[in-house]
């Protein structure tokens, strides 16, 4: 394996510690935004879920330093030392899936609020029995 | 001609829904255009199963000719191709219902074309060897799902699909992160080369908090305990053709993915998953078939059914031989027929017997005779009679699990295949049994909604009297699957 997004930075960035703090921060505001009893909390929880997800993929696979993962006018491969571009094309398409998604729900639960004229989770009790 | 047979059952629904979009605001041609749709999509399937089958091995296809990593490539073994097959049998049935079923507005609003999106997604997710690719599939799988589910149109539809909705998003969190930090580690997205990455990497943190984030995605999706509550609320609410196809195929597509990433690639963790998986899979079968038990709303049974159903399959995954997951391959099939056939019959039930619920449900035996028959070949196939579908899938399993002493495991299952087989002759007495509670009497069935019924009974009964040649197809699809764990050509069983 190498050459693999993974070992390319053996050392510890700093960066990355921060990132995955913030990521870690994202999922947990998430996770807290989820088990408020008003549907549309439910709703800002997942979408922060989904961020920390993104930024979760794209810090995994490496931080590069200072380069974009576009190759040069002159150049016919990438510069040395560039981000992971795979990893970006991943995050890109996890972000329209996610925007989608959430898009979706908005409206679900705007029909689910107008339908029980409550936005409280315990409208959602009577599909139980 | 492979690269063409492998692509046809995710290009023909991905084509067709877009034809179904233009014909929907005919009322005829987009009823019928659904089924007929359908037939082409098992027509490929079979034709797909043909190759596959007289192939030596697993086929692989590398769209683009792009190389690894960069490539999605689809690997296609007998397991996939079996799962195909069924799919677009299970699509077709309930396409049938639907045909008489789904109200004019609601294929107005373009059923049709969600329908066989919902199918693209399946068959994607069986076909794919690339993890972001499956994330992918399963997200078109569920954005189609939503929408059939809301289309539905029901009392409580909204309740339900909030549910589903919210869990589904939050088992894509875990996925999405499981395969960036998998991705991270390895550099890798295509399983294959992952579990070749993943050979020695045996108790490395990355890969076993990956590793829990995908038992948690998967499982949500497959509906395993604890994580099944979603389920019961979302099926019963919805189109009964729907929640056939709900019913039957999605959880089974959770299932698959586990078995595919937790009996493949991470089959070297297997040490800790077997034990976990069964006891997951014991719980999952004794809170579903308690959960039937307390219920008295006929989809509402079945839904919890799923759930213990699914018990059985993941204990075959947790048994971790060859044999036990040619009998949960089996299991799998059997239990995909017959759950849609039952959602259908409930749906025949409640158009005939004008509830659910099955206290005002009673005397459709006098009624409908020929429903009650067809109602009671898979309602015994479930509860696992002989010579049933139901009974050899048990039995398959049961003697893996004595052969492998695992005998709590093997008492928990026959308990609840009896507990299984009393929810049977509940929805039975009640709803055929006993008179019926109208004074003005039952109504009848529609021909169309029997149709499908009739043929998937069928399929039950035949497999019950082809087990030999279908138990030797699922041994060599279970062949080809723990082969490609990494560990497999070092410890090979027996």
């Amino acid at each position: 394996m190498a050459g693999s997004p993974g070992e390319r930075c053996n050392g510890i960035k700093l960066m990355e510690v921060f990132i995955a703090i913030m990521v870690g921060c994202l999922a947990a505001c998430g996770a807290r935004m989820l088990l408020q009893r008003s549907l549309f909390r439910v709703l800002i929880g997942l979408a922060l879920l989904a961020q920390a997800a993104n930024v979760l993929v794209f810090t995994a696979a490496g931080l590069g330093k200072g380069d974009t993962a576009v190759i040069g006018v002159d150049a016919k491969a990438l510069a040395e030392g560039h981000p992971d571009p795979l990893a970006q094309a991943l995050v890109l398409t996890a972000i329209v899936i996610s925007f989608g998604v959430l898009a979706f729900c908005l409206v679900l639960l705007k029909r689910t609020h107008r339908r029980t004229a409550d936005a409280d989770v315990d409208a959602l009790a009577q599909t139980e029995s | 001609m492979e690269p063409v047979a492998i692509t046809l059952p995710i290009l023909i629904p991905m084509l067709l829904s877009l034809v179904a979009w233009q014909l929907r605001r005919h009322a005829a041609a987009s009823r019928w255009f659904l089924p007929a749709g359908m037939a082409a999509l098992l027509a490929a399937a079979v034709w797909l199963f043909s190759i596959i089958n007289a192939a030596p091995g697993p086929i692989r296809v590398d769209f683009g000719g792009w190389e690894k990593p960069l490539g999605i490539s689809f690997k296609v073994d007998l397991f996939a191709a079996i799962m195909v097959i069924v799919a677009a049998v299970i699509g077709f049935a309930g396409s049938l219902f639907a045909v008489s079923e789904i109200g004019k507005i609601i294929w107005r609003k373009g059923y049709g074309t969600f329908f066989f999106l919902l199918l693209a997604g399946i068959n994607g997710a069986f076909l794919t060897n690339d993890l972001f690719n499956l994330f992918v599939w399963f997200e078109v799988m569920l954005m189609a799902s939503f929408a059939m589910l809301v289309l539905g149109r029901r009392k409580f539809v909204f309740e339900g699909a909030t549910k589903y909705v919210v869990i589904n998003m939050i088992s894509s969190f875990f996925f999405l992160s499981g395969l960036g930090l998998l991705y991270g580690k390895t550099g890798q997205l295509n399983l294959d080369e992952i579990a070749l990455g993943l050979g020695n990497a045996g108790g490395d943190p990355v890969i076993l908090s990956t590793a829990a984030l995908f038992l948690m995605a998967f499982g949500i999706k497959a509906g395993v305990f604890p994580l099944y509550f979603w389920l019961p609320p979302a099926y019963p609410n919805t189109g009964f053709a729907t929640a056939a196809v709900f019913g039957g195929l999605l959880t089974k597509v959770g299932v698959y993915a586990l078995f595919r990433v937790f009996g493949g690639a991470f089959g070297f963790l297997s040490d800790v998953t077997g034990p976990l998986f069964l006891v997951v899979g014991a719980l999952t079968m004794v809170t579903g078939v308690l959960g039937a038990a307390s219920q008295f709303h006929t989809r509402r049974i079945l839904s919890f059914h799923i759930v213990s159903q699914i018990g059985y399959i993941v204990l075959g995954l947790g048994l971790f031989t060859q044999g036990a997951f040619a009998a949960a391959i089996f299991y799998i099939v059997h239990h995909i027929l017959v759950k849609t056939n039952l959602f259908l019959a409930a749906g025949a039930i409640a158009s005939t017997g004008r509830s659910e619920r099955l206290e005002k449900l009673g005397g459709l035996l006098k009624g409908s005779p020929l429903l009650a028959f067809l109602f009671l070949i898979p309602a015994l196939s479930l509860g696992g009679i002989p010579p049933l579908s139901g009974f050899f899938a048990k039995f398959l399993l049961l003697r893996e699990a004595l052969r492998e002493e695992a005998y709590l495991y093997t008492g928990i299952a026959l308990v609840v295949g009896v507990v299984t087989l009393f929810s049977m002759i509940k929805i039975w007495g009640e709803a055929f049994w006993k008179e019926t509670p109208r004074p003005k009497g039952i109504e009848g069935y529609r021909i169309m909604q029997v149709v499908p019924i009739a043929m998937l009974g069928a399929m039950t009964i035949t497999i019950g009297f082809m087990v030999e040649p279908l138990f030797e197809l699922s041994s060599r699809a279970a062949d080809q699957l723990i082969q490609s764990n990494p560990l497999y050509v070092e410890t090979p069983e027996e």
